[in-house]
């Protein structure tokens, strides 16, 4: 079916085209502005001077604009939110390495090599994918206790590397089968070992899936928050979401402008990484279904 | 290459391959499967099958992480359904936050999807307009804005004054608590209409034009094209929402920080189970609780599946 079959409005020629997609896009741009409002609340709420907020105030326009509520904010637990950010970033981007270097290898020997039990295996991964983590949760938990992780990140790191999260194999499995089989073959015919097909022939021909697994992997390390609210108690370990519920528990009502702050800047790298790949996120989703 | 050096029940076993000076045919044709594997095997046995299993076995034992499991029974499971009010109010809570935000997320989803779908200019912006919240919704911060959205001074009772309306404490008044959480669901209805947009792009657009040539009207067209075509997406867009729906943790824990109340209001199954973790180390019972979710999920799973043949059309 092609691009522009969509475009015709089915059974709409004889009235009014104009008219309905003038009201269609009024209504799509209310709902727009409804969704957005409450986001760019929270950003107009962040600049404003702490003695006008919340008189009551829905509006979007502040009195005056001022980055108090950051300067203030970012000192505002006995830990600066520049070192949370900064183990945020960390955990994030370890966290991310490990998913799509651990996926893609699996997601190789389901997708390309031939061995005993390979349907067999593939459908406990599938399996896990409906598991809820709460009954991993605990004997976990020991388990990490046992070897001296918690309070570390390791907890939240290096299962990662052994592909627990099985959403990122499933997603790229489903890409390496698209690929053709005459590329492996040909390579093997050269005398190929697999390594060598996963590394010189399947990889560079899959950036678009490797880029959407580390996208989304990247974004919900970021936003996890039950993972570190378990496994670290030492503010200078903190993330960025401990960070802010730790803000919210300390500051009460007095200082909301400087949570707001924080909590704005907190969704900065994931608005921007929406921003730029917003395509791959779209596709992403639009492909696997995958759960946000 | 002798196959008959494969082990009779046809699996690897790893003495055949030191006995000879090259690997025999099994363990040659399967090594580079299995070591691509490795990662995943290594998880899969030490971080999900192992855990699942002893937490099934410290679900029916007394356990507080100092001293070692002690077996109980079923006794956790008993209390939990004889004794406990607060499991009571948990699964109440948790199954009206899924009755009522899977629907109406879903309604959302599908409304807007179908409105997007007709070709509009613009498309791909309003896309990703309605797609942000969902990125962002998981994150402390959204939890954050929400629970001052809704607070007595909030934005919410701003609007409702500028038409004379004095509104309640939402997030502190038990009666209207857990609904600001079905409406942050509510609000990230972006990823499900994402997913109903592609299953949209796969009906063939000739279906309407036959359609409306025999004189449907587009209501009719909905309920007979659009709805039964898009009936597995539908589908799968249900279960998946349904089980994160039970998964929720994060906004309930932020808006009631962490008590799941007021009264236990706002008390997820997950909440609870954290709490009983975590809190007060019970950690027996918290396995139990768990467990308790994986049985709800697989039946609700398994009651989905066995209720699509008389609504889910599969292409023949």
């Amino acid at each position: 079916m092609t691009e522009a079959a969509h475009h015709d409005m089915p059974g709409r020629t004889g009235s009014h085209p104009y008219l309905r997609s003038g009201l269609l896009h009024a209504l799509l741009m209310a709902a727009s502005f409804v969704m957005l409002y409450p986001i760019l609340w929270m950003l107009a709420g962040s600049l404003r001077p702490a003695s006008e907020l919340f008189g009551g105030d829905a509006g979007l326009i502040p009195s005056q604009v001022t980055l108090k509520a950051y300067a203030d904010g970012w000192f505002g637990l006995q830990v600066n939110f520049g070192r949370f950010f900064l183990n945020s970033l960390a955990i994030s981007v370890l966290a991310t390495l490990g998913n799509v270097f651990a996926a893609s290898l699996v997601a190789f020997a389901f997708a390309r090599l031939t061995f005993f039990g390979r349907r067999f295996w593939f459908a406990l991964m599938l399996g896990t994918l409906m598991l809820p983590y709460h009954v991993t949760l605990i004997p976990q938990y020991v388990l990490f206790l046992k070897l001296g992780w918690v309070n570390t990140w390791l907890p939240l790191i290096v299962p990662k590397y052994f592909a627990v999260d099985a959403f990122f194999i499933f997603l790229m499995v489903q890409f390496f089968r698209g690929i053709p089989r005459e590329l492996d073959e040909a390579a093997r015919m050269d005398g190929c070992s697999a390594w060598r097909i996963y590394r010189k022939v399947i990889l560079p021909l899959s950036m678009p899936v490797l880029a959407t697994a580390a996208i989304f992997s990247f974004i919900w390390t970021w936003e996890d928050f039950f993972g570190p609210l378990i496994y670290i108690s030492n503010m200078k370990m903190y993330t960025v979401q401990l960070g802010l519920r730790s803000f919210v528990d300390s500051s009460g009502t007095s200082s909301w402008n400087e949570l707001f702050a924080m909590s704005i800047l907190s969704l900065v790298p994931i608005f921007l990484i929406f921003l730029f790949f917003q395509r791959l996120l779209i596709e992403g989703i639009a492909t696997t279904g995958l759960k946000r | 290459m002798v196959v008959g050096d494969a082990s009779p029940a046809g699996l690897p076993a790893a003495g055949h391959a030191v006995s000879g000076s090259r690997p025999s045919g099994f363990i040659r044709r399967n090594a580079a499967g299995y070591l691509f594997l490795a990662p995943w095997l290594i998880g899969f046995f030490g971080l999900t099958l192992g855990p699942a299993l002893a937490s099934f076995y410290l679900s029916f034992t007394d356990f507080d992480l100092l001293t070692s499991p002690k077996f109980i029974g079923a006794v956790n499971y008993v209390r939990m359904v004889t004794a406990d009010t607060k499991f009571d109010a948990a699964i109440r809570v948790t199954f009206v936050y899924v009755a009522l935000s899977v629907p109406l997320k879903l309604a959302f989803a599908l409304a807007i999807a179908v409105a997007l779908n007709r070709g509009l200019r613009g498309l791909t912006v309003y896309r990703a307009v309605f797609y942000l919240p969902s990125l962002l919704g998981a994150s402390v911060a959204i939890a954050v804005l929400w629970r001052q959205l809704f607070a007595s001074d909030g934005m919410v009772n701003a609007v409702l004054s500028l038409f004379g309306i004095d509104g309640p404490s939402w997030i502190s008044n038990p009666h209207y608590s857990l609904y600001t959480l079905v409406a942050l669901s509510v609000w990230q209805f972006g990823s499900p209409m994402i997913i109903f947009l592609a299953g949209l792009r796969q009906i063939p657009s000739d279906m309407y034009e036959a359609a409306s040539l025999d004189g449907a009207s587009p209501l009719r067209q909905f309920v007979r094209i659009t709805l039964p075509l898009l009936s597995p997406v539908v589908f799968f867009n249900f279960v998946i929402q349904t089980i994160e729906a039970f998964k929720a943790f994060t906004p309930a824990f932020i808006i009631s920080g962490g008590s799941g109340g007021p009264i236990d209001s706002t008390l997820f199954y997950t909440l609870y189970l954290y709490q009983e973790a975590f809190g007060y180390f019970r950690m027996g019972y918290a396995s139990a609780l768990a467990w308790v979710l994986v049985v709800i999920i697989a039946l609700f799973t398994a009651f989905a599946f066995l209720t699509t043949r008389y609504w889910v059309h599969y292409d023949d």
